[in-house]
């Protein structure tokens, strides 16, 4: 033992590089065996805000109310990558690959945002995004848009649903948002959620024409019909959820696609 | 016999490492804010503190002075990030909230400072039971700030309605302020207040005190 010195040289790198050695295995280890389920999670995580988003899955249940469970209920869902531009299908896209918000990231894949054409605070845009469109009998049922933007502290990630007619919303959920708790973070509260239903999009000009209003205006009015409350005490959370929902149905967005998809209807 | 059990049990309310030593409080805010949450990273802590504190025991007769520091950083970082593997696969949705927070208990002061000053001096069966005692302190905080903070500030504890919010359509006006941060800087002190005033031998010596005006005459 009293040979033995510890802080010699050669000590201290057989201690280094033996730590590093084993913390490194038992971390890749946990990972690569712990991937499969995590990417299993994700997955289904967000197959469940696209089905809440559309009304068809409870705020906290896994099943709907006749019993079907998340992977059942979307598989009647047909997932396309959709050119923003053209309103055209991609289909040399993989739609299980293709991850908008990362292309957004890829100066090959997105275009940069002028200030004017950025209400959402976007910066840039990718030129391909996702569609969810569920059909019954042939016919569009419901459609699942992905949209962004960005709210008081950071970027509301979620999706919005529209009905068959493509004009009224079905519903509006956020699956990621960094809004105070209390105030903007009432964009997750049910109740709030549940006033999006039935909201008319599309004005008699053609353009998104969603509005989030301190007062309403009386109820029957046409006025009404595109009106949202906005959440008390959060007036740039509630601002930026306007103009997200405007943007990506407009023609910087899903506008073209929605309108050659209703031509086609 | 004793001195396991002081090891244990010490650190819960005669040496609390956020009561008395006023660390790791940066999790305790941001964390409390809902009691799952809370559990969660109480359990991962206490993880983490105890494994790390049998591991650098284990090897603390071989690490050079020199480098120490870095092999316990190591080691924490390993385990955090396990514990964080962990949680994403077995409950994404609480990973989801708190991912942020169980990457900082690499830097929770507790973790860092139970492995420096106890288990480089102690066997591994002491160095576990003191980690453990040390995150049972830490947990025992955090769990009483979340049991203020959710029910006040929400209206919920563990995410069920308890009052129903004036929002839902209920009577209960939720307390805005309990829902950030700096509520749980007003929470602990409290708690500090109280602990040392059932304990206090706590109390620290005054380090000066202001000396009486001695020029009272000349200001006349």
């Amino acid at each position: 033992m009293s040979s033995f010195d510890k802080d010699s040289l050669s000590n201290t790198f057989i201690v280094a590089i033996g730590i590093c050695l084993v913390c490194s295995i038992v971390v890749s280890g946990i990972a690569v065996a712990l991937k499969p389920t995590q990417q299993a999670n994700k997955l289904l995580d967000q197959k469940q805000n696209i089905l809440r988003a559309a009304g068809l899955l409870g705020q906290d249940s896994n099943v709907d109310d006749q019993g079907r469970n998340v992977d059942e209920l979307f598989a009647e869902f047909d997932v396309r990558v959709v050119d923003l531009d053209s309103g055209e299908y991609r289909d040399d896209l993989d739609p299980d690959s293709f991850d908008p918000i990362r292309a957004a990231k890829d100066p090959d894949m997105s275009r940069p945002l002028s200030d004017s054409e950025d209400p959402a605070t976007l910066r840039r845009r990718e030129n391909a995004s996702i569609v969810y469109i569920k059909r019954s009998e042939g016919e569009i049922d419901k459609v699942v848009i992905p949209v962004r933007g960005y709210g008081l502290w950071g970027t509301l990630f979620g999706y919005l649903a529209l009905d068959s007619d493509l004009q009224t919303i079905s519903g509006l959920g956020f699956y990621s948002h960094k809004e105070t708790p209390g105030l903007g973070g009432e964009v997750d509260n049910s109740s709030w959620k549940a006033s999006w239903p039935g909201t008319q999009l599309y004005n008699d000009q053609g353009e998104p024409d969603v509005r989030l209003v301190k007062r309403r205006s009386p109820a029957g009015s046409t006025a009404a019909q595109y009106e949202i409350d906005a959440l008390s005490g959060a007036t740039f959370t509630t601002r930026g959820v306007e103009n997200l929902v405007n943007f990506w149905t407009g023609e910087m967005g899903f506008g073209p696609y929605l309108k050659r998809l209703k031509a086609s209807a | 016999m004793s001195t396991q059990k002081e090891v244990l049990v010490d650190p819960i309310f005669n040496n609390n490492p956020i009561a008395l030593q006023v660390l790791g409080i940066c999790s305790a805010l941001a964390v409390t804010i809902s009691m799952s949450q809370t559990l969660v990273m109480c359990a991962a802590v206490i993880f983490v503190t105890t494994m790390s504190n049998v591991a650098v025991s284990l090897v603390r007769n071989r690490v050079p002075t020199s480098i120490r520091i870095i092999v316990q950083m190591t080691i924490i970082a390993s385990l955090v990030i396990v514990v964080d593997q962990v949680l994403q696969a077995v409950a994404y949705d609480i990973s989801k909230s708190l991912s942020v927070f169980v990457g900082l208990i690499i830097t929770n002061c507790i973790v860092m400072g139970r492995a420096e000053a106890f288990a480089m001096q102690n066997g591994p069966y002491l160095s576990a039971l003191d980690g453990f005692g040390n995150a049972l302190g830490y947990s025992v905080i955090l769990i009483g700030v979340a049991l203020i903070r959710e029910p006040l500030g929400s209206g919920t504890f563990m995410g069920y309605e308890i009052m129903p919010t004036v929002s839902n359509g209920g009577w209960y006006y939720t307390n805005g302020m309990l829902l950030l941060s700096p509520s749980a800087f007003f929470i602990i002190g409290l708690f500090i207040w109280a602990i040392r005033a059932w304990k206090p031998e706590q109390v620290e010596e005054a380090e000066y005190e202001i000396a009486p005006n001695e020029q009272y005459q000349e200001a006349i």
